[in-house]
């Protein structure tokens, strides 16, 4: 049997920091997603052991000021594509607020860094989701368009082939194929 | 993340598409390091040699000398050091039959060998552009297919 699962990446960070930092006996606040604030001083050979200890759950210990703005960019969007809520902003505009710097320094950044664009980024993001919600199986295409905010499943579908190759009935049984191969 | 750089590699019998290939990636912006070899034994050589360090992206020929990119696909595919690679099937073939194999065989990116140097640059862009991103911020890569 199968059974299908939905998570909440916000709340199984926000668990997994909780209770690897309280057993490991730190005095903390967790400020928003993706950052601590910690109550006393840390010194650099703790932070060491913590940044390899956290790499285990794929949770990076970020240095750099300019890649801390990236993250927090890469967060925005996650919680504007994958949020319960259709936004109906445009990202632009979101993400200007929400971190309080030009978008254009923003958008400056982010490709400097991250190869490529917060729009491009935004799609990429968007699609993700998309495959996650064809493969659950619970919810139409047509469905899914609304959900992520789609003016038509057309658009969708284009979009889904102009950034994978492929399309997205072709998508569904190139995956249930590969999983049936390796049961 | 300034340090960082993306590792490719590539397995291709023609000399001429090695070249090709290898002089794209040093016209585009990105920090690469590229590795190639003249076929699939030499290839599996290497990933198996214990101080190989395994690259990000493997570009993998279909039609080579020895063994073939299917059978090098396979045997990666077999072995669980090698999952974090994504897979480039780097091909002159674009039978849809063939191409949806290599996908359900496991490959991440089938790509037809483009004719001219300009869009063989672009779409090499493209592929490590999106490979990167799967790479950095944690995109759920049994999910990740591309065609070009």
């Amino acid at each position: 049997m199968k059974a299908f699962l939905k998570f909440d990446y916000n709340q199984l960070t926000k668990k997994i920091l909780e209770d690897k930092l309280t057993s490991l006996g730190y005095k903390f606040s967790i400020l928003g997603f993706g950052e601590i604030e910690f109550h006393e001083n840390v010194p650099e050979d703790k932070i060491e052991e913590l940044r390899n200890d956290f790499l285990n759950y794929g949770i990076t210990i970020i240095e750099n000021q300019k890649s801390v703005l990236v993250q927090k960019i890469k967060d925005a969007i996650h919680e504007m594509v994958y949020g319960e809520e259709v936004l109906n902003v445009k990202v632009s505009v979101y993400l200007a607020e929400k971190l309080d710097h030009s978008y254009g320094y923003l958008s400056n950044l982010f490709s400097d860094i991250t190869f490529t664009s917060i729009e491009n980024y935004v799609i990429i993001q968007k699609i993700e989701f998309a495959k996650q919600l064809i493969l659950n199986n619970k919810l139409s295409l047509t469905e899914i368009a609304f959900r992520l905010n789609y003016s038509s499943v057309a658009h969708l579908s284009t979009q889904f082939k102009n950034t994978t190759g492929i399309t997205p009935s072709a998508f569904q049984r190139i995956i249930l194929k590969r999983r049936e191969k390796n049961q | 993340m300034e340090k960082d750089y993306i590792h490719i590699l590539l397995a291709d019998d023609d000399e001429d598409d090695r070249l090709f290939f290898t002089d794209a990636f040093d016209e585009l912006k990105m920090k690469t390091k590229v590795q190639t070899y003249n076929d699939g034994v030499e290839l599996m050589e290497y990933l198996k040699s214990e101080n190989s360090v395994l690259p990000h992206v493997l570009f993998l020929d279909l039609n080579m000398p020895k063994k073939n990119g299917i059978e090098c696909l396979h045997e990666i595919k077999a072995d669980k050091r090698f999952d974090d690679i994504a897979i480039a099937i780097y091909s002159t073939s674009s039978s849809e039959e063939h191409i949806e194999e290599t996908f359900v065989n496991g490959a991440n990116i089938y790509i037809k060998k483009p004719n001219d140097f300009n869009t063989l640059k672009k779409v090499l862009s493209d592929v490590v552009t999106i490979n990167w991103q799967y790479h950095t911020s944690g995109l759920n890569k049994d999910n990740f297919l591309l065609r070009m």
